[in-house]
Order: C-alpha cells, then sequence, then structure tokens
C-alpha cells in the first residue's frame, strides 16, 4: 500500500498527531536538560554582573552572593545579598518591584549601612521602547541620580517626581515609569530602614 | 509559484514581500518597528526561524495528511521556536539578552506558518530553504525600513544602540540628529500605521508606474 492511501485512514490521522506531540515533548525536553546548566551558570553570571555594578568597587571582599538574609515583604520573600569588610557589612543589595505602565519594573539596589541609596539599576522592565526604556542605564543616565539619596535626603514628600512636586525627573511621554522607578526605591529604603538590624546583624 | 531560484528570491524580497505584499506579521511589525535596530534584530531572527521551519515542513510533506497538517506544523514550529529560545539563552547569553523578546514574539508571527502552508508544503526542500531565506530577508528589510523612517521622524536618531545588537564595531552606524525632539506620535502604534500606509503607497505607485512604461513599449508606435 502506498503513503497516498495510508494517509487519508482516519486511524493514521491521530497516529500522526500523536507521534509529533510525542517527538515535540521529546524535543523540548532534551533541550531543557541540555540547557539547563548552562541557563543557570549564564543567569548567576548575569546576578554578579549586576550585583557588582550597583556596588561601588571595593566594597565588598567577601563573596556577597554566598552571603544571603531572606526577609519577608508583604507575603514576599526578597533575598538580601550583605557586601562585607572585614566582617562588618557595609550595604546590602536587594530587588524591589513596582508596577509600571506595562507589567512589573524589577528594580535591583543597593544601600550602605547608614540607609543611603548606593546605586540603583533596572533589571527587567516592559515599558513602551523609545519613551519608558530611558530607565535602563545604558539608554540614559537618569537612574544614576538616586545615587547618594536616603529618606532624610530629600525628604519623605520630595520622593517623587518632579510633576508630583519631587525632586525627581520625569521623560517626555512617560510620567508612569520614572514614577514607578521612585516609588519602588523609596518603598525599598523604608524596607530597608525597617529591617536593619536583621540585616546588619545575622552572621551567614 | 516556481521552483526558480530567481522567482523564488524576488517573490520573497519584492513581489510577494510578507509586509508590503501579503500584508502578514502585522503585530510583530507594529510592536518592534520603533526602531531601525528592533526592526533588523526581529527581522534576523524570523529569517532564521523560517529557514529551518520551511525545511522541517518540506521534509515531512510527504508524511503528513492534509486534514491534520496545521496542528502539526503549529507543534513543529512551537516546539522549534521554543528550543532556538533556549539554546540561545544557554550559549548565547549576550545575544539572547538583546533579542530575548524577539525570539519569544516569533510564535505568533503568522508569516512562517503562512510560508509552510503556501510554499514548502509543495516544494522540494532547497526550494523551500531558498523561499524561507528571501523571505526572512524580504521581511528584515521591511521592518528595517519602518522602523528607521519611525525612529527619524520620531526621535531624530537612526539605528540607535546599534552597537548593543551587532557588536562595537557597528557603531558607526549609530546616528543623531541634533537639536530635535522627535514627533512622540511615530514612536506610537498610530505611527506605525501611517508610515506603513505611506510606504505601501509608495510601493504600488512605482509598480503602476512600471506597468504603464511596459505597456507603452510593447504597443507599436504610431505611424
Amino acid at each position: 500500500m502506498n503513503i497516498e492511501a495510508v494517509r487519508e485512514k482516519i486511524g493514521y490521522q491521530p497516529l500522526l498527531l500523536g507521534v509529533f506531540a510525542l517527538l515535540a515533548s521529546g524535543a523540548l525536553a532534551w533541550a531543557s536538560s541540555a540547557t539547563g546548566d548552562a541557563i543557570a551558570a549564564a543567569e548567576a553570571k548575569d546576578l554578579r554582573d549586576s550585583l557588582s555594578e550597583v556596588l561601588p568597587q571595593g566594597m565588598a571582599d567577601n563573596d556577597f552572593l554566598k552571603d544571603t538574609v531572606d526577609l519577608d515583604r508583604g507575603g514576599k520573600t526578597v533575598t538580601i545579598y550583605r557586601a562585607r569588610q572585614g566582617g562588618t557589612v557595609m550595604a546590602a543589595l536587594f530587588k524591589v518591584a513596582e508596577r509600571g505602565y506595562a507589567g512589573d519594573i524589577q528594580v535591583l539596589m543597593a544601600v550602605d549601612a547608614d540607609g543611603r541609596t548606593l546605586g540603583v539599576r533596572v533589571l527587567k522592565h516592559s515599558e513602551t521602547p523609545g519613551l519608558g526604556d530611558k530607565i535602563e542605564v545604558r539608554k540614559d543616565n537618569w537612574v544614576l541620580g538616586f545615587d547618594g539619596k536616603s529618606l532624610a535626603d530629600p525628604g519623605p514628600e520630595k520622593w517623587a517626581v518632579k510633576k508630583d512636586s519631587g525632586v525627581f525627573d520625569q521623560f517626555a511621554g512617560a510620567t508612569i515609569t520614572p514614577r514607578a522607578v521612585v516609588k519602588a526605591v523609596k518603598g525599598g529604603l523604608e524596607f530597608y530602614a525597617a529591617h536593619r538590624a536583621e540585616i546588619l546583624g545575622g552572621k551567614s | 509559484m516556481s521552483d526558480n531560484v530567481g522567482s523564488i528570491v524576488k517573490d520573497g524580497l519584492w513581489d510577494q514581500n510578507v509586509v508590503f505584499a501579503q500584508l502578514l506579521a502585522m503585530c510583530p511589525t507594529m510592536a518592534v518597528t520603533t526602531s531601525g535596530t528592533n526592526g533588523l534584530g526581529m527581522g534576523l531572527a524570523t529569517t532564521a526561524v523560517l529557514v529551518v521551519s520551511n525545511v522541517l515542513v518540506s521534509l515531512i510533506r510527504h508524511t503528513v495528511s492534509s486534514q491534520v497538517r496545521i496542528p502539526v506544523f503549529v507543534v513543529l514550529i512551537a516546539t522549534l521556536v521554543t528550543v532556538v529560545d533556549m539554546a540561545m539563552n544557554a550559549w548565547l547569553h549576550d545575544l539572547y539578552k538583546v533579542l530575548g523578546l524577539f525570539i519569544a514574539l516569533i510564535v505568533v508571527n503568522c508569516a512562517i506558518l503562512g510560508r509552510a502552508e503556501a510554499f514548502a508544503v509543495k516544494s522540494g526542500v532547497v526550494a523551500s530553504a531558498v523561499d524561507g531565506l528571501a523571505m526572512g530577508l524580504g521581511f528584515t528589510g521591511a521592518l528595517t525600513a519602518i522602523g528607521l523612517i519611525r525612529e527619524f521622524l520620531g526621535s531624530g536618531t537612526l539605528f540607535a544602540q546599534a552597537s548593543n545588537l551587532l557588536g562595537p564595531s557597528f557603531a558607526f552606524l549609530e546616528m543623531k540628529l541634533p537639536g530635535y525632539g522627535g514627533a512622540l506620535l511615530m514612536i506610537l502604534p498610530p505611527g506605525g500605521f501611517a508610515v506603513l500606509g505611506f510606504l505601501l503607497a509608495g510601493k504600488r505607485a512605482m509598480e503602476n508606474r512600471r506597468a504603464a512604461r511596459a505597456t507603452v513599449v510593447a504597443s507599436p508606435a504610431p505611424a
């Protein structure tokens, strides 16, 4: 029997679909296991790179990727990486997220022991390209404006974009995005202030 | 639809261009063409997937019965895109960070299924590969053109951030028009439709003029 005749049989079609579904799942399972380790390694390297970016050079003499403390923030676990020098915690690094114009904006920030911002970077966002993406440091240096700011400087009511009578710039055509980042960083500082003792105290 | 390589290439690049003639793949076209670099990145990633999917579909075209071909192709393309996505994330991580968003978007690109349906299922493996490449490059060209126009009118730059996509040696492509604030509308979706509309009208006008000239030459000159 030739292939044209078999092809039209009713039993052939579900069988064919089944075989293809099986092949596809097999290919996906194989690809997932083959790439899993490499993806995990690449993501760990990404994390190390971005952590080193918000932390000023020479601030840490420990492997801060391994020196962590997990704290609860509104039902979610926040992992805090601690940079130490000679055993004393010099800075805490953690991620905060806030809803932007399109989805969550993930922000990584470093705070020194006195609660001053050392550095802020946006890790992940889905804001409008060309408008809201100026929060990325490789497109605009806006995000560097947080360096050295704390809850006392500027005061709490000044932690807002200029449109809301704060001190931070907004972008032409995009106010919601910088507003969300400002809110995220302020929330991060408040979170640090509330848990300062736990972050600075615990030995790893 | 012939197996002649020259006409397949011409179809893909111009006559049957995915964006300008078939008006397929409008979703990624409107979504990513806010800059020339984005258009180029999306186009190249799509081209790669299109070539592989065309070859695979052509290989299995005698095995698949026509009644179930669509689900089979959908499973095939979705699997392919997912595998490419994971492989790039693992081994080309820096490129993935730039193109990652586009790779996932390829799944919703109806041009891939469109070419499987319209060409690869009826043609040989080599012709299908050529068709995939030509269609992909035509798509890349269209996206880059729309992206460049929108970027230039919208933010006054050309190929901004091209070095992130192609490497630092391509930084010379990046240009900026000093002292131009940009027309925001062109970056937003309406700008995309407007640019596409003008380009379509331009292509149509060009073809009409060429056709008119061809008839004049073909008809015998009056005595």
